[in-house]
């Protein structure tokens, strides 16, 4: 809950406290409020109801394009797929320049200086998944090769996954010191530390792990690795978000939430930027605090952003497939 | 609030509630002028009059309590699969109308569209379902194998859900084969007429339900109409003891369901986020005017300042306006005279020594409004904690100990409801069982369903309404 203690400090003394051991840790997650399922669906359900038209529509549909991190994840990716995508993500729509650019493109590590290279100066970022994305389940010291490499590669944002077979065996120290550890590989990169919140199950879990990765030094909580099925869902985002916002009034520290897997509307776009707005607050509706992992979701932007602007819809083929 | 993010007006459209410039009484199957007063009702948002409505007079009363009469032993005769056949075809004409009687609804009374869309109507028609299904298994309900209806319910329904109201006191009454002359509320009265066209489409045999506007003269001649044999009545507790007075000794079989204080009990266990969540639903749902109202926050001294502080962030988010605006949280106060009492009440708090505390937020203009209010630092000596306001205005005060928490939800000569939030499912039981309200939500508030019971303890009144509890209220034993 919105506490009173705002140190504002990056490292605040309390925050380090509570992650002294393992058993303090376990406290601290324990001790956090529970989250009632019922009535967190009840909240995500009753702010789906919304409206949201016209100019609002328009500001909504731009904001959520520049906080897309356009995303190709696939065994069969290419050099050729992401350089397309790059350009894309500078220049969403090739026949309308007022259209904003996306927040970042979202590859393996071994595309990264692909994207690098295709991105150079545009202000787009990189993102790059690593620690043995998207099952965690290699070693430490895999995971952080793994991270040294994207981010020598050129990788601005690394999105991480936590161990999620130790979280569930409440070996929370051991999740902990691997955050620390890939934050430490990060150097300057940004890190986004995936949850995986449908191999979680519980928002009691969710509010848990939230906590954790903040507590841990991760930049971002983002849900889902976009491989395992519930991805992003209203609850689970309502969640992340109160862990942020009670985060920062703790701490002063302004944490990010990025929403992946499953998103693939405008609408749902839409509505999430209304979930912020009215949980976390407009400190959260900016691309440096929040996320859209997605890839479908654009083109649905592009073509909702056009209807607003010509009254009428266009079929799929004005958009660019990548 | 956010200004980065502002929502552009969204209102639905006044013309979807077809609103003619006169409206009349509905007996024995047809409508016509009452020939009691011609009265506006008004718009609360704006004060504009929407219609005009010819009120029932006493001669209306005499008129509709007959035709109820006449049609009560045809109805009751008829099979129940056959009354079941009607209330089914009303609640679909309900979800069939269901934008028109949401925006006229929000028209009439101020409430949000938001609220009377996704909660009044769609309430309204499954109380007709529900009930529908009940109507050929009377025999089964636990009221001896061959239950008999009463014979002529005199119902009188307030203005704070005046289209739900209507449902809860027709559906139960019908499908048990009962015959009906109901009075909406003076300032409300356009979907409870608007409920009788859609009985009269229904092709609903005349006089099986009769619907009489108008002010408390007609409601006590309904009440003392020597032809009713049942009064419901839903308001207020000083009427609800007047009807009592009335019908004593009549014969007449009485239910109430009158005011209330609740206790909105929150543990330092509870969920916190949905324990704010609750609060606010429990408070300012309907804009307070709400019988059932959790209007006395009970939180736990051990959270009570970080409590505070969240409903306080979460009040800030709410949204007050135009009552047609899909975006709006609060709506318009009902009336002029509610407004008043609420503003006395409020101030009284202030006198009292509580700390009282608003969001940031512009009333508008024109129209009855009043803003989400808190108090703080509420002695349990205070009217604020005592007297029912029905107004968005919510009272904290702390307790220690489980023990006490019941102590002070039980201090009230009110008890219709309560709410519980804690994570320990043990402590929800045992609160229930001390608890003396007729209906104890645990961790949620405000929830009604056409399944469960609802009413009162004390001073709120008697009989249930909702459920298989509610069919008693409307058969003979």
């Amino acid at each position: 809950m919105t506490a009173t203690l705002t140190t504002g400090a990056t490292s605040p003394a309390p925050l380090t406290e509570l992650a002294r051991d393992e058993s303090a840790l376990r406290r601290f997650l324990h001790g956090l409020p529970g989250v009632d399922q019922v009535g967190a669906e009840g909240r995500a359900a009753g702010l789906a109801t919304r409206s949201i038209k016209t100019t609002s529509k328009a500001w909504a549909i731009d904001t959520a394009i520049r906080m897309v991190d356009l995303t190709t994840l696939e065994g069969a990716d290419t050099a050729g797929k992401v350089r397309s995508l790059c350009a894309k993500a500078m220049r969403p729509d090739p026949a309308d320049p007022s259209v904003p650019a996306v927040a970042a493109v979202c590859v393996y590590p071994d595309l990264v200086a692909t994207a690098v290279q295709a991105l150079r100066g545009s202000g787009v970022q990189i993102a790059s998944v690593a620690t043995a994305f998207p099952s965690g389940r290699a070693s430490l010291p895999t995971k952080l090769v793994d991270v040294a490499e994207a981010v020598a590669a050129g990788a601005s944002e690394i999105d991480m996954v936590i161990d999620r077979g130790a979280f569930l065996a409440g070996h929370y120290g051991e999740v902990f010191a691997e955050i620390v550890a890939v934050k430490q590989a990060c150097g300057n990169a940004h890190l986004k530390v995936i949850l995986e919140t449908g191999e979680l199950v519980t928002l009691d879990n969710v509010r848990r792990a939230s906590w954790l990765a903040l507590l841990a030094g991760g930049d971002f909580i983002k849900t889902s690795t976009g491989k395992v099925s519930p991805a992003a869902t209203p609850p689970v985002a309502l969640v992340m978000l109160q862990a942020v916002r009670d985060f920062a009034a703790r701490t002063g520290q302004v944490r990010g939430v990025k929403l992946a897997g499953g998103i693939r509307t405008a609408k749902e776009a839409v509505r999430y930027l209304v979930m912020i707005n009215e949980v976390a607050g407009e400190r959260w509706l900016h691309p440096q605090t929040f996320r859209f992992g997605a890839s479908s979701l654009l083109n649905d932007l592009l073509l909702q952003r056009h209807k607003l602007s010509t009254g009428a819809y266009d079929g799929p083929d004005y958009v660019t497939v990548d | 609030m956010s200004k980065l993010f502002e929502y552009a007006p969204a209102p639905e459209s006044p013309s979807i509630a077809r609103l003619k410039p006169h409206y009349g009484i509905f007996v024995d199957g047809t409508f016509r002028a009452g020939r009691g007063e011609a009265v506006k009702t008004v718009n609360p948002a704006t004060e504009e009059p929407l219609a005009e409505v010819a009120e029932a007079s006493a001669a209306d009363v005499d008129d509709a309590v007959a035709a109820a009469r006449a049609a009560s032993e045809p109805w009751a005769g008829l099979p129940g699969s056959v009354r079941a056949k009607y209330l089914f075809r009303i609640a679909r004409a309900i979800q069939e109308r269901a934008r028109e009687l949401a925006v006229l609804e929000s028209l009439d009374n101020g409430k949000p569209i938001r609220e009377s869309r996704d909660v009044d109507v769609p309430t309204a028609a499954a109380h007709f379902f529900y009930y529908a299904g009940w109507a050929d298994k009377l025999g089964y309900a636990g009221f001896g194998p061959n239950p008999r209806p009463i014979g002529v319910a005199g119902q009188v329904i307030p203005w704070n859900f005046p289209l739900l109201m209507a449902a809860w006191k027709i559906a139960p009454a019908l499908a048990t084969g009962n015959t009906v002359v109901l009075k909406p509320a003076e300032t409300t009265p356009l979907t409870a007429i608007t409920l009788a066209e859609i009985i009269a489409e229904c092709d609903l045999p005349p006089g099986v339900v009769n619907v009489l506007p108008g002010g408390p003269a007609v409601g006590q001649a309904i009440v003392d109409h020597p032809g009713v044999d049942k009064i419901a009545f839903t308001g207020s507790t000083a009427v609800g003891k007047m009807i009592q007075k009335s019908v004593a000794a009549s014969g007449k079989r009485l239910s109430l369901e009158l005011g209330g204080k609740a206790a909105n009990i929150v543990f330092d266990d509870a969920a916190l986020d949905q324990a704010v969540e609750g609060i606010v639903n429990g408070i300012f749902f309907n804009q307070g005017h709400v019988c059932c109202a959790g209007s006395r926050l009970l939180v736990q001294e051990s959270i009570h300042d970080e409590f505070v502080a969240a409903l306080h962030d979460r009040l800030a988010t709410l949204r007050l306006g135009d009552p047609l605006d899909k975006n709006t949280d609060i709506g318009a106060i009902n009336s002029a005279a509610q407004l008043a009492r609420i503003r006395e009440l409020a101030d009284s708090g202030v006198a009292e020594g509580a700390d009282r505390w608003s969001p940031e937020c512009a009333l508008p203009e024109r129209g009855f409004w009043f803003p989400p209010t808190v108090f703080t630092g509420v002695s349990p000596a205070t009217r604020i904690a005592r007297e029912e306001i029905f107004g968005p205005v919510l009272s904290v005060l702390t307790f220690r100990t489980p023990g006490e928490a019941i102590e002070k939800a039980n201090n009230t000569p009110y008890g219709l409801s309560a709410g519980i939030w804690t994570e320990k499912g043990s402590r929800i039981l045992w609160m229930a069982n001390r608890l003396r309200a007729g209906v104890v939500w645990a961790n949620t508030f405000n929830r009604f369903d056409p399944t469960s019971p609802f009413g009162g303890y004390k001073e709120s009144g008697f009989g249930r309404e909702g459920g298989r509890h509610g069919l008693e209220a409307y058969l003979a034993h």
